[in-house]
């Protein structure tokens, strides 16, 4: 430890111009990923908001808070908020935004102004969203199943559907211009496999964003159609089919649950490493299996219409390619652990969302094999079964990874150490506050009680009430964060270039980076997680 | 290497970007961009032909009786005009890498001309559509009674395709004119093509969709 202070950097990315201006026509890559902080946690508290409103109306039986078409659009706003603006660009246009070139090497991403346009564009599509939600808001569900969306629902399905369709090719942007980087702006010296677990993972991300998006965005051109002009193409009046945009919906939707859960993996697979002080165990496996999970990613949609009339020899091909994801997503989570093993861990905040996560992507994932067995989904379909299931994979999964993430590499985005004392309590807290909430929808569901219903039968109350104390409690838990993380950003401790002694090219640039990212381009010729093998008694 | 990047220094506007190495690594990510896109633009009109596979597949008749209702000549007249785009397009190709500037500027011109021609009798055949009732709505009308419901189907689908193919014509007029510029200014030279490449990349995917089109949508059935 140095005896003196450490300083900031003299001259970093974040006083390399000032004003509006600098930040809003910036092609830095690390600027654009504060710009794409601030917009996605803006929609993140906008789509909590609404669910703290379900999770009111839900602690008593009766629909007594809001009306049931009040609730429809509540359950719609949320999903369709953190789903669209949240979850899928959260760790890719954020943390992969900013780590991408620093953990390859680069200057920046391979298209710069490209970026910059995906973040406009995401912007443009969250304000149509947001017009949609303030003028009439929207009752069809996240999901837009159709004829509701096309012919029934009197809510602003246009503007909305408009607005996601321009938010995608924000996420098909931000794919392209990974794939493009990770292929052609490599350091010298550094091979696919000498590659952070974190950039595989980004790879495979960006492949279902470049492959995936395109065709819900036609989907949704094609619900505008019939709902603008009256086409008709999922009308059954006409001959339409309604079940076939299930099936274009769920060709992206699926995949997208992987636009969400393989960036945090790549989080993951960091924060492991990093606090065990350990390569990944079977670091070609892993890097492997997001690959894996990619492609069979793409061959499972029908589980979602296992009661929609698919035939039944569908639905038995579909439910055992969504038993084979299993299996990569399986070699992660073994590996992690085998990684953990003998590790010299640190407890440190990020571990602690890195454990978080492991032990509630199992949970999700184990659920998810109850869901992809067609007698038991047929039992559980429409039911709280399902929203548990599917929230602990995006909110027990990607959240904890993306603020594990955001605090492992907080000091290098600040320059600055959040409290730690501060950080461990409200990590505790979410992680509590999350299974108080979405435990009890296994068993609600399990019994019986449907989603996207406002009232209920009186017996589901008491499990009911445990949800919606958890939820004010995971809601008190991510504001936590909010507060010692922006107060840091001033009088936190200023930590230099590697704090957590981790390896990786990142940390070996000045924390914050300068613009350029590196001094003089690195050439690499070690293999990533390259740390002292562990003797007996090990290091420490 | 170090006199591309002297070069460089003397155009109108640097053609090598700070964070790459050189123009090489350059031109080598933006091919691969445009390719990675084209890889989207499949999707994005994959999902068009899955649905077009599935209802006609149900409904045959009602989709040939509708084929048979657009003009052949026009869209016959049309895959040609979009063809010899294609051949001017490679020609600007490679007057680009080969440095003619005059002839670089002659083919693009040539080009979008041949795609405003395609544009302008796509005009003609959807006003002949809305004249004969034949839009899917309210208004919609077709002669054989039994097969007007699913009739509006293949309406509809024929609207979305050469709707969304019409809308990357124009885009890709749009790229064309601001190559034009380029072309004219002197941005691209013989070291600096790619933009050109690329550009032409895009135009032959937006032509092999209709490649793909014309038979689906006005061949339906014309060999009984
Ligand atoms: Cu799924």
């Amino acid at each position: 430890m140095p005896s003196h202070p450490v300083l900031l950097p003299p001259r970093h990315y974040l006083n390399d111009g000032f004003g509006v201006k600098s930040w809003l026509l910036t092609r830095d890559h690390k600027r654009i990923a504060l710009l794409y902080l601030a917009a996605v946690t803006v929609f993140f508290f906008i789509g909590g908001a609404f669910a703290v409103l379900i999770r009111l109306e839900l602690a008593t039986p009766a629909g007594d808070l809001v009306t049931d078409d009040t609730y429809n659009k509540l359950f719609t706003m949320h999903g369709v908020m953190l789903v669209f603006f949240f979850l899928i660009p959260g760790i890719p246009a954020v943390l992969g935004n900013f780590l991408v070139p620093l953990m390859i090497g680069a200057k920046d991403l391979a298209f710069p102004k490209i970026n910059l346009a995906s973040w406009y564009i995401f912007v443009i599509g969250g304000t149509f969203t947001m017009y949609a939600v303030v003028t009439g808001g929207l009752d069809t569900g996240w999901t837009f199943y159709t004829p509701f969306s096309t012919m029934s629902s009197t809510s602003a399905v246009v503007p909305a559907a408009i607005g996601i369709f321009i938010t995608g090719f924000s996420s098909i942007l931000t794919g392209l211009n990974f794939i493009v980087t990770i292929h052609r702006m490599r350091a010298p010296g550094l091979t696919w496999f000498r590659l952070p677990l974190f950039i595989w993972s980004h790879y495979a991300a960006s492949l279902i964003m470049v492959l995936g998006t395109p065709v819900v965005a036609v989907t949704i051109v094609l619900v505008a159609a019939d709902r603008i002009f009256s086409f008709g193409i999922f009308d059954p009046n006409r001959g339409g089919d309604p079940v076939l945009f299930q099936h274009l919906f769920w060709f992206y939707s699926h995949p997208a649950v992987y636009i969400m859960i393989l960036p945090a993996m790549g989080v993951i697979s960091e924060l492991v490493a990093a606090f065990c002080r350990k390569q990944i165990f079977g670091y070609t496996f892993v890097a492997f299996a997001s690959l894996g999970i990619a492609v069979l990613g793409f061959l499972v949609w029908g589980h979602h219409m296992f009661v929609a009339g698919q035939s039944v020899y569908a639905a038995l091909i579909f439910s055992f390619l969504s038993f084979l994801v299993a299996i990569p997503s399986a070699v992660k989570v073994f590996n992690w652990t085998a990684t953990m093993y003998k590790g010299s861990i640190s407890w440190d905040t990020p571990m602690l969302y890195a454990i978080g996560f492991i032990g509630l992507f199992t949970v999700g994932g184990l659920t998810g094999l109850f869901l992809a067995a067609v007698g038991l989904d047929v039992h559980v379909t429409d039911t709280y079964f399902i929203v548990a299931h599917f929230h602990y994979i995006m909110v027990g999964g990607t959240i904890m990874a993306y603020l594990g993430g955001l605090h492992y590499w907080w000091p290098k985005i600040s320059g600055r150490m959040y409290n730690e004392l501060a950080a461990k309590v409200g990590a505790v807290i979410i992680f509590f506050g999350f299974n108080l909430t979405f435990f009890p929808q296994f068993i609600l569901g399990y019994l019986g009680m449907p989603r996207r219903y406002h009232a209920y039968p009186p017996e589901f109350q008491v499990l009911n009430v445990l949800s919606s104390a958890g939820a004010s409690i995971l809601g008190v838990g991510y504001l936590i964060p909010m507060v010692y993380l922006a107060w840091s950003l001033r009088y936190g401790k200023i930590v230099g270039a590697n704090p957590w002694g981790a390896v990786g090219l990142e940390w070996t640039t000045t924390s914050p980076p300068p613009t350029e990212n590196f001094a003089e381009a690195p050439v690499v010729t070690w293999d990533a997680y390259d740390y002292p093998t562990q003797v007996e008694g090990h290091v420490v | 290497m170090s006199d591309t990047t002297a070069e460089a220094g003397r155009r109108p506007r640097p053609a090598l970007a700070h964070h790459f190495d050189d123009l090489a690594q350059q031109k080598d990510a933006a091919t691969l961009g445009m390719w990675v896109f084209l890889a989207t633009e499949v999707l994005f009109f994959g999902g068009l032909f899955a649905a077009y596979s599935v209802y006609r597949g149900w409904y045959p008749e009602a989709f040939g009786a509708a084929s048979h209702s657009l003009d052949i000549t026009l869209g016959a007249v049309n895959t040609a005009v979009l063809i010899t785009s294609s051949l001017t397009m490679a020609l600007a190709v490679h007057a680009a890498e080969t440095g003619e500037r005059r002839l670089l500027v002659l083919f693009l011109v040539a080009t979008m001309a041949l795609g405003a021609v395609f544009l302008g009798i796509k005009a003609v055949e959807y006003a002949a559509k809305f004249a004969e009732h034949h839009v899917p709505g309210p208004s919609f009308h077709f002669e054989e009674e039994a097969l007007s419901r699913n009739a509006q189907i293949f309406f509809s689908l024929y609207f979305v395709m050469t709707g969304l193919h019409a809308l990357h014509m124009v885009i890709g007029l749009g790229i064309m004119t601001w190559m034009l510029v380029w072309a004219w200014n002197g941005t691209i030279t013989k070291e600096y093509a790619s933009p050109i490449e690329i550009s032409g990349l895009y135009w032959h995917f937006v032509d092999i969709v209709w490649i793909f089109l014309f038979p689906l949508l006005y061949l339906i059935g014309r060999h009984a």
